[in-house]
């Protein structure tokens, strides 16, 4: 077969677009200002290529191609809106004057992270700001991230008109913020992607794809902004994902830390998450997602449950309440407690803990408690807790999991 | 990825306009179609003559009966068919929210294609078993 045939072609185009998409489309913006206009123009472009190079052959460089004739695209968009919109026409005239100015290689990572940093803004609803990142930064379709996150395709495709609208009526402009702003804004993106992570985490067919995704992602932002927070989240991650393969049976019953198979962790996420979160701590300017990390890491440091360095933990769980305290890392904590002081300590935090407003209606709070009152050889108090913790929750592999548990208190 | 976008207009709105106006939307309208098969993503599209022109068949009391009229009686009747070739449903919200029609007053429904291959071979696969038989 010649090099240049129209099938082979056509592949290599659709692998172009997956791998590339993402920054032509990113500079594209930049150079349009409208993200609808350069969508659309990268589109043409890539419709472009599917025409024109089965005659032409593939070009040395088909990124400034692509980027070139997303530029004249746009600006036949321009030139056709301009015949009712005077103003289209200025700018289409502008865009003509600049359209040789070759992008610079820096200028293009730029770009990607200026793209990030609109589709995570603060401005935009949590979930307009998901289903943008994974469509615009990601390159996912529609259907894709409406499956993933078990909604309708028109549910999901509102929520992006309507992100997409938020950002035309309020200016938000393409850029990275600077750097009084920097960390604050950063915080926004890195929920992004830690809420794209647990969507992946929860949600059982769908999920493995969604969880690669957001690691897929971690990477990519730790490439443009190599900050702490940044390795710490990719490196909690890591740890998280390196246990995929233990955490439910081949049944898809919930396996909790204390009984999975640690043999089935994977070691290579483990070891890179591991030393993505000491760089982080050695830093000194990290965040709760690189002390999550670190607790991560005690876990898959440990060879069972039993040997597990608990008082590390809870001196990581002392630390992460200091930056950000909730109930729910109190919990945890009380957790760590009863492991190394004993069930008895742990229970009294917990009762002390459910005796407030916030944990009442988290099923997690009484199954610990059910947990510890079982160690405790405290049955109809387990039997008590485990169902008031099943009477909270409607998560079908955690139903199953706690009406497991009752049984074998039976 | 196949859209179907289905197009609705009101038609005592278009009674409503003058011969000028009329050819201007028109002209409009096509053009824009030119710039979407320019892109590839006009597949196929056609108008459809006045309701009044529709038959409708369906199944009652063991056999076919047919009704004049379209099916469904609507205010805005069924103008013409899009067949779109997008990306996904926010490409193909974004070229048709740029379509002339929807200036004029148009309503589109889009419509992702349903993939009904796999169906089709497992009906295939049933139907060589009969005749095998």
């Amino acid at each position: 077969m010649p090099p240049n045939a129209p099938e082979d072609l056509s592949r290599t185009i659709e692998t172009l677009y997956r791998s590339e998409s993402g920054r032509i489309l990113a500079t594209l913006v930049r150079l349009l200002g409208d993200l609808d206009l350069a969508e659309e123009a990268m589109h043409e472009a890539f419709a472009a290529a599917l025409e024109t190079w089965p005659h032409t052959g593939l070009p040395d460089k088909p990124r400034p191609w692509l980027i070139s004739a997303g530029r004249f695209k746009a600006i036949d968009v321009m030139r056709r809106r301009g015949r009712i919109d005077a103003a289209q026409k200025d700018l289409a005239l502008q865009l003509e004057a600049r359209v040789n100015e070759a992008p610079q290689e820096e200028e293009m990572e730029d770009d990607r992270l200026r793209l990030i940093f609109t589709c995570c803004h603060p401005a935009l609803p949590s979930e307009g700001q998901v289903a943008l990142t994974l469509r615009e930064v990601c390159g996912l379709t529609t259907e894709e991230i409406a499956r993933a996150f078990l909604v309708t395709t028109a549910t999901l495709a509102q929520r992006i008109v309507r992100a997409k609208a938020v950002i035309r009526d309020k200016a938000i402009p393409y850029q990275v913020p600077v750097s009084q702003e920097l960390s604050a804004r950063l915080g926004a993106v890195l929920q992004v992607v830690y809420l794209v992570f647990n969507a992946g985490y929860s949600a059982e067919a769908t999920g493995a794809g969604l969880s690669r995704e957001a690691i897929r992602l971690g990477r990519l932002l730790l490439d443009l902004l190599p900050e702490p927070e940044v390795a710490g989240l990719l490196g909690l991650m890591l740890l998280q994902e390196s246990r995929r393969a233990a955490r439910s049976s081949a049944e898809g019953e919930l396996i909790l830390l204390d009984r999975q198979d640690r043999s089935q962790w994977n070691r290579d996420q483990i070891a890179e998450g591991i030393a993505l979160t000491e760089s982080a701590l050695r830093s000194r300017r990290f965040g709760a997602y690189t002390l999550q990390a670190a607790i991560a890491a005690v876990h898959a440091e440990s060879s069972s449950a039993a040997s597990t360095d608990w008082r590390q933990i809870k001196l990581l769980y002392d630390r992460l309440i200091q930056i950000q305290p909730s109930p729910v890392v109190e919990l945890n904590r009380a957790v760590a407690i009863a492991m190394y002081e004993g069930p008895e300590q742990g229970l009294h935090l917990i009762d002390d803990l459910l005796a407030g407003e916030e944990l009442a209606n988290y099923p997690f709070a009484y199954s610990a408690r059910a947990d510890l009152c079982r160690r405790l050889g405290r049955l109809p108090e387990a039997r008590a807790s485990y169902e008031k913790a099943l009477s909270l929750t409607r998560q079908e592999p955690e139903r199953r999991f706690l009406s497991g548990r009752l049984e074998e208190l039976k | 990825m196949k859209y179907i976008c289905l197009g609705y207009y009101d038609p005592a709105k278009h009674a409503g306009m003058t011969e000028d106006e009329r050819n201007a939307m028109f002209d409009e309208c096509f053009e824009y179609d030119d710039h979407l098969r320019a892109n590839g993503h006009f597949a196929a599209g056609e108008a459809l003559q006045p309701r009044e022109t529709a038959l409708t068949l369906y199944w009652k009391n063991g056999k076919v009966a047919s009704t004049d009229g379209p099916y469904a009686e609507t205010k805005e009747q069924l103008g013409g068919i899009l067949v779109l070739e997008a990306r996904d449903m926010n490409h193909a919200i974004q070229l048709m929210s740029q379509h002339p029609a929807v200036k004029y007053g148009s309503i589109f429904e889009i419509r992702p294609t349903g993939d009904m291959s796999e169906i089709m071979k497992a009906s295939e696969q049933r139907r060589r078993k009969l005749t095998a038989r």
